[in-house]
């Protein structure tokens, strides 16, 4: 009997490798939430961030300068002329109140032969108007500059703030995809007693898994599409490197996070248990890896750590592709971090997944 | 092959922590053979099913089915089994036929997915959700899920738990035809209706043992009382009857009381009613509730164990 059953004459697609990936797709695709979150919500957050993060023109900086006795008047008027600088001539309640709300940076008040500055020197404008007003009101005195200098705008993309996000919230989605995606899923089925049915047919465990991995694929190279391409069009956010080096690193993070959704997923038996292991895995990622703002802002005791997260390698790698079109050699460290929580991951899941 | 047993288990014990769910149960299904394990929720009904499907392992005993062994055949058997769990949640948002299709592609050789639709009576329901069928609909696809292999052996696990009387029919003539068309199966029911109906065989367990086996005819006629007469004495003060002076009425076999009803087991209906009535006026007892009823399982679960199946 078993010789009989040996032959296996069924088309591909009515296999179980092929239904249970299918099952994937129409559980992912009947599921209108999942699909806001993994398409819609990062072009969202990105057209938000973009607009509010635009970069403008130089700033004018204004500043409040008390006016009353001759010497003041005349600092009033030599500081209307010059360059970046919008001033208020007020008195000196008015301008105490000003500068306390931060509607001026920075109070003048002259005197016989001088001046004093009042500002914050905590706050970028109150520097910035200082140096400002300084030069404004040493030049009409009469200082001559010991060195000439030019100057040459320059204005790249690539170095603006949602060049910077973009690739970070690539690398947050890839994240989200690989271990909720897994995650949930699994401790669905179960919680149901599904994976339980599944493994009491004759269905090879690995195609179960391998379907999750299949999906993600497609799935990964329709995030990528569609996160990439809109952030092009909106933004002009380029892609500098190659494109087969950006999709290795997303597949290769991709399935990193898939390996620790899957050891997120593999004991747990409820959603609350879940979710909560999910969140604590993913939150100090969003918060040190480098999504919204640049992971060496946090102390350097930390960067050791910092740098071996796999969200961290991810946006490393990401950027040095899309933004400044390094080469292999360049992205070839965050590989390794990834690849070693790629290997970790999935050889402890394996070993410690509960199908009953 | 047709001497193969379905199934044999010899010395099964299974105990989780200091809860002996199975104690030492042999038993033997003959190919062909229709068996039901019957016995009060918390029996080891369940426990016992599963380590036969290969789901649990026990803490001793042997298991064989259709002659093979978990340990060794593993993947062969599975192409052979159907099953079906006690509480299974199928995905709710694939339909009817996506659902059996996915279940058709893990075996090598199986059924037509649209045969098995129209066997379990779904055809109407074939492209709908699953999310959106009824508790007996439900049931009708996981016996689908169960079939579609095409299974020389069948688990079912409580089949008909919690549906309603109509739907509880319609599963009991699907797993008649099943059995007419030559599968071996093997259920486990609570309801001693179930079991009588559908079983050649029975096994009565209890605190995981079998206390009865034996086909459902030959358990009640072991009662050696074809009937059994209820009734109630509401005015009676207590102590007014016993049960030695019910027992001494022509033709009584057994006699129980409980909560303040008394359950005799009569061979002859005929003769000891009037009996009966003649003996409660004697003692000048009113008479409240009088009920007849065929001997039933559940009888021969009380007899054997002083309680109902239902509150055991």
């Amino acid at each position: 009997m078993p010789d009989s059953r040996s032959e296996d004459r069924r088309p591909w697609s009515e296999r179980s490798l092929a239904q249970l990936t299918l099952v994937r797709f129409r559980e992912f695709i009947r599921e209108p939430e999942a699909v806001f979150w993994t398409f819609a919500f990062p072009i969202i957050l990105a057209l938000g961030l973009g607009i509010a993060f635009r970069n403008k023109p130089a700033d004018v900086v204004t500043i409040g300068a008390i006016h009353g006795t001759a010497a003041r008047d005349s600092v009033v008027a030599r500081l209307q002329h010059a360059h970046g600088l919008r001033v208020l001539s007020m008195d000196d309640s008015a301008a105490a109140r000003a500068l306390r709300t931060g509607e001026v940076a920075l109070v003048v008040v002259a005197s016989a032969g001088g001046a004093e500055y009042r500002f914050d020197d905590t706050r970028p404008e109150g520097r910035s108007a200082r140096a400002l007003v300084d030069d404004a009101l040493q030049r009409a005195a009469g200082r001559k500059d010991p060195m000439s200098v030019s100057e040459r705008k320059v204005r790249e993309k690539g170095s603006r703030y949602i060049d910077f996000v973009v690739p970070g919230l690539l690398g947050m989605n890839i994240m989200g995809g690989g271990i909720w995606g897994l995650g949930f899923a699994i401790v669905e089925a179960r919680r149901r007693n599904l994976l339980k049915r599944l493994v009491s047919t004759p269905m090879p465990r690995s195609h179960y898994l391998a379907s999750f991995l299949f999906s993600r694929f497609f799935f990964l190279v329709l995030e990528i599409a569609v996160l990439v391409g809109s952030a092009a069009l909106f933004f002009d956010v380029p892609v500098r490197g190659s494109v087969l080096q950006l999709f290795v690193v997303c597949l290769s993070s991709a399935l990193a996070f898939g390996g620790m959704g899957l050891l997120i997923a593999s004991r747990a038996r409820t959603m609350e248990g879940v979710s909560g292991l999910m969140n604590l895995t993913m939150m100090p990622m969003w918060v040190l890896s480098g999504v919204f703002f640049s992971s060496s802002n946090f102390p350097r005791v930390a960067q050791p750590v910092i740098q071996a997260l796999p969200l961290t390698a991810t946006n490393n790698a990401l950027r040095a592709t899309m933004l400044q079109g390094a080469g292999w050699s360049a992205v070839a460290p965050s590989l390794a971090i990834v690849g070693a929580w790629l290997v970790v991951s999935f050889a402890l899941a394996l070993k410690l997944f509960r199908w009953r | 092959m047709a001497n193969v047993p379905a199934l044999k288990v010899e010395g099964l014990r299974k105990a989780y922590g200091d809860v002996v769910a199975v104690d030492g149960l042999d038993l033997t299904v003959n190919a062909g053979e229709c068996f039901g394990l019957l016995g009060p929720n918390g029996a080891g009904k369940t426990t016992t099913i599963e380590i036969c499907e290969g789901l649990t392992d026990p803490d001793a005993g042997v298991v064989e089915v259709l002659g093979q062994r978990w340990d060794h055949d593993e993947r062969a058997l599975r192409e052979r089994l159907g099953i079906q769990l006690q509480e299974t949640q199928l995905a709710e948002k694939l339909t009817v036929d996506e659902t059996i299709r996915l279940f058709r592609s893990f075996y090598v050789r199986g059924r037509d997915v649209g045969d098995v639709i129209d066997v379990v009576q779904l055809g109407e329901k074939r492209s709908s959700r699953v999310g959106k069928l009824s508790g007996g609909q439900k049931q009708r696809l996981a016996l689908a899920c169960a079939i579609v292999g095409d299974p020389e052996l069948l688990f079912l696990d409580e089949p008909t738990t919690g549906l309603d009387p109509q739907s509880r029919r319609q599963l009991w003539d699907l797993i008649t035809e099943l059995r007419a068309s030559g599968r071996s199966i093997v259920l486990t029911t609570h309801y001693m209706d179930e079991a009588e109906r559908l079983c050649d065989r029975v096994a009565i367990v209890d605190h995981g043992r079998i206390i009865a086996l034996g086909a459902p005819r030959e358990l009640i006629a072991s009662l050696g009382a074809e009937h059994v007469v209820e009734f109630t004495t509401p005015e009676a003060p207590p102590g007014a009857l016993d049960a030695t002076r019910l027992r001494a009425i022509d033709g009584v076999m057994a006699v129980r009381e409980h909560d303040g009803r008394w359950t005799l087991e009569v061979a002859n209906l005929a003769q000891t009613v009037p009996a009966l009535l003649a003996e409660l006026q004697r003692l000048q007892l009113g008479l409240g509730e009088l009920a007849t009823h065929s001997a039933t399982l559940e009888d021969v679960f009380v007899s054997l164990t002083g309680r109902q199946l239902r509150d055991a």
